[in-house]
């Protein structure tokens, strides 16, 4: 009559050999972490030290040309500021308003170029070959280029245009014809992109659902709308995104073919932000408006990507 | 529905003609099935008929009107496909009503139609489901419903059912049947499984190297090919062909020692100058005896069993012919017994029938 269970002797055997796999469970744990820890602690410092210490300036009053006069704890005073400022809403506006354009003009214009180029035809490859060029150029290069083009006195655009009695328009020297023409440049720089993800996907759908759709009474818009474009959504949808989040950080282009101006119409919010950095070093300000923009590009970039794995769910 | 012709159709692919001067008449409310092997050009003829393909030669008419000018939907067909071609990125109801809304049917109409087929291919679950969650079995249910929702003059089906496994295959195939008889659509049906040709058709089309070979209904065909590859194509085991040369007291049967006796073969086949193969069913060549069967000498080379019947092997030279038989012998098994209403003679060239009286078929 024993109550008290006294492990026998094939128990206390597996005991220890579970104890012994636990302790090589937690061995192995650690190797594993020992063989990440180089790559984590590279991107430790690339990544996160790199958005801590922005988003730790923002709430201080700083100057990277003055280090010495040191940090002054200024709490959100840089957020008030910027966001009181109607001038940084100008920025907001101006980038947006380019945002529409430049993303509107490339998925048309890329969506329907990439629909006509599904098909196999002589010279194809060479067109796509020629087509990623443009991709290929830095967007300084690229705002020179447009820039040289678009000049009012001697640029090629007026030129050809004063052939249909058009003269003597200032493209850069306005508001709204920099802003299309900053457009311009970024959709000749960028739609081949589009345009490119677009035929993928395109090519991707099988000629079977066509031909059955043929078979069905579908019109070509009828095909396009119904079948080719929701088919192709989630594609399509992530070069949107991707162009979105770039637009929106536009920079470089501007700096080359406006620098700006007239007086600060053209500016976007990196531009703004780059203004601050870098010519009046007010650093704190300045990061407290990069902290804005990363949250806003963030916030966009969820909302698209919900929708897109919700597309996904369906197939 | 529609009497459908093809006249003299020919479809070439540059060089090759896929489809070589096809005429044939379906009848409004048939179900034809084209039948043959890869490449004969049986799915090319359909597609011509649907207008995925254009003819190259040739007039393809329903009911009279020749229509080879008018798109696929102009032409009002319906038609199944070999491999899924539903909506991915639609629900089942949405793909079956998809034809209707291309046409701009009036939404209380559509409601009507959907439950109709719903109802016919008992689809009510299925209904809020994407065919990426569906078995391929159901994905086909599915393609037929959305071609026959919309009352098509034409139904074409190309190997509707060879992409789904065999069990349900079965199944599909008896409810094919049954759903066509029911709505009495005119249907072309291409298929290489002779089973499907002959438990669906009305009349097979048989065809081989982008010809007709033979046009006749099931029992015909099976028991009257007018070829040696109508033969050897419909039935299952395959019939066996050999080849007869001419002796004293009959034909020699291939390179054996067995002798056909000479009254076996009609006068008008002995009469052909030409070298004769006879062509025999395995079901028509048997162990035991029967009332008016030939007897062959010839030794039975293996036995085997499957199920209720003996399938046996006898030799002839360097070729293995083959017999079936239910019941079984005791004796030394040292000659076959053919059935003489299976023994069908070709002319070993060309391929064609000789029939009894001696013309070729």
């Amino acid at each position: 009559m024993t109550t008290t269970t006294e492990p026998t002797p094939s128990q206390a055997a597996a005991m220890r050999h579970a104890k012994a796999k636990d302790r090589k469970k937690s061995s192995g744990r650690l190797m594993i972490f020992g063989f990440l820890s180089p790559t984590l602690i590279i991107l430790l410092f690339m990544v996160a030290y790199p958005i801590i210490s922005l988003i730790s300036y923002s709430f201080y009053n700083f100057s990277a040309l003055n280090p010495h006069e040191g940090y002054k704890w200024a709490g959100l005073d840089n957020y008030s500021y910027l966001l009181s400022d109607s001038a940084l809403w100008k920025r907001f506006i101006f980038t947006g308003k380019f945002v529409f354009v430049c993303v509107s003009l490339q998925m048309l214009i890329g969506i329907f170029v990439g629909y006509q180029l599904q098909k196999a035809f002589r010279g194809r490859d060479v067109i796509f070959t020629m087509l990623m060029m443009p991709m290929m150029l830095s967007p300084v290069v690229v705002g020179f280029l447009w820039r040289y083009m678009l000049n009012s006195e001697w640029g090629v655009v007026n030129y050809l245009l004063s052939g249909v009695g058009i003269t003597d328009v200032g493209w850069l020297s306005q508001t709204t014809p920099a802003l299309f023409a900053a457009a311009a440049a970024d959709t000749w720089m960028w739609t081949p992109f589009i345009i490119l993800l677009a035929t993928a996907a395109f090519r991707g759908i099988p000629d079977t659902i066509y031909e059955a759709a043929e078979v069905d009474g579908a019109s070509p818009a009828y095909k396009f709308f119904r079948l080719t474009l929701p088919m192709s959504a989630p594609v399509l949808f992530i070069a949107l995104i991707l162009r979105l989040i770039d637009s929106f950080k536009q920079y470089d282009l501007f700096f080359a073919l406006t620098g700006g101006g007239p007086g600060s119409s053209t500016e976007t919010v990196s531009f703004a932000v780059a203004k601050l950095a870098f010519s009046y070093f007010y650093t704190g300000e300045a990061s407290a408006l990069a902290v804005i923009l990363l949250f806003i590009i963030i916030g966009l970039s969820m909302i698209l990507v919900r929708h897109l794995n919700k597309m996904g769910e369906k197939y | 529905m529609a009497k459908v012709e093809l006249k003299n159709l020919s479809v070439e692919f540059g060089a090759f003609k896929a489809v070589d001067d096809v005429s044939l008449t379906v009848e409004d409310g048939e179900f034809a099935v084209y039948l043959g092997p890869s490449g004969c050009g049986k799915t090319t003829t359909l597609r011509a008929v649907a207008g995925l393909q254009n003819a190259t030669q040739g007039d393809i008419l329903f009911d009279g009107e020749r229509v080879n000018d008018q798109s696929p939907s102009e032409r009002n067909i319906a038609m199944v496909f070999q491999f899924v071609s539903l909506y991915p990125h639609l629900n089942i109801r949405e793909n079956i009503i998809f034809p209707l809304k291309a046409r701009g049917m009036p939404n209380a109409e559509i409601a009507r139609k959907l439950d109709w087929v719903v109802g016919i291919f008992n689809l009510g679950d299925e209904l809020k489901r994407y065919p990426g969650a569906l078995p391929p079995g159901t994905t086909q249910k599915v393609s037929l419903a959305r071609a026959v929702v919309r009352d098509p003059a034409v139904l074409l089906l190309d190997e509707p059912l060879s992409a789904i496994d065999e069990q349900f295959r079965e199944e599909m195939r008896w409810e094919l049947g049954h759903l066509q008889r029911e709505l009495g659509v005119t249907t072309i049906y291409v298929t290489h499984d002779q089973r499907e040709a002959m438990s669906l058709a009305d009349r097979i089309v048989l065809m081989n190297n982008s010809k007709i070979v033979q046009v006749a209904d099931p029992q015909s065909i099976f028991f009257n090919p007018n070829s040696e590859f109508a033969g050897n194509f419909i039935g299952s085991p395959s019939m066996n062909f050999i080849d007869l040369s001419p002796v004293a007291n009959g034909f020699r049967l291939g390179e054996s020692k067995a002798v056909l006796p000479t009254e076996a073969v009609p006068e008008a086949v002995r009469g052909a100058a030409r070298p004769i193969r006879l062509g025999v069913r395995p079901r028509d060549v048997q162990l035991l005896a029967g009332p008016g069967t030939v007897r062959v000498d010839l030794p039975i080379e293996d036995v085997f069993s499957v199920g209720r019947e003996r399938y046996f092997t006898f030799r002839l030279g360097d070729e293995i012919a083959q017999g079936v038989d239910a019941r079984t012998r005791r004796d030394a098994d040292t000659a076959i017994n053919l059935r003489p209403e299976g023994l069908m003679f070709f002319d070993a060239q060309t391929g064609q029938r000789i029939a009894a009286n001696g013309a070729v078929l």
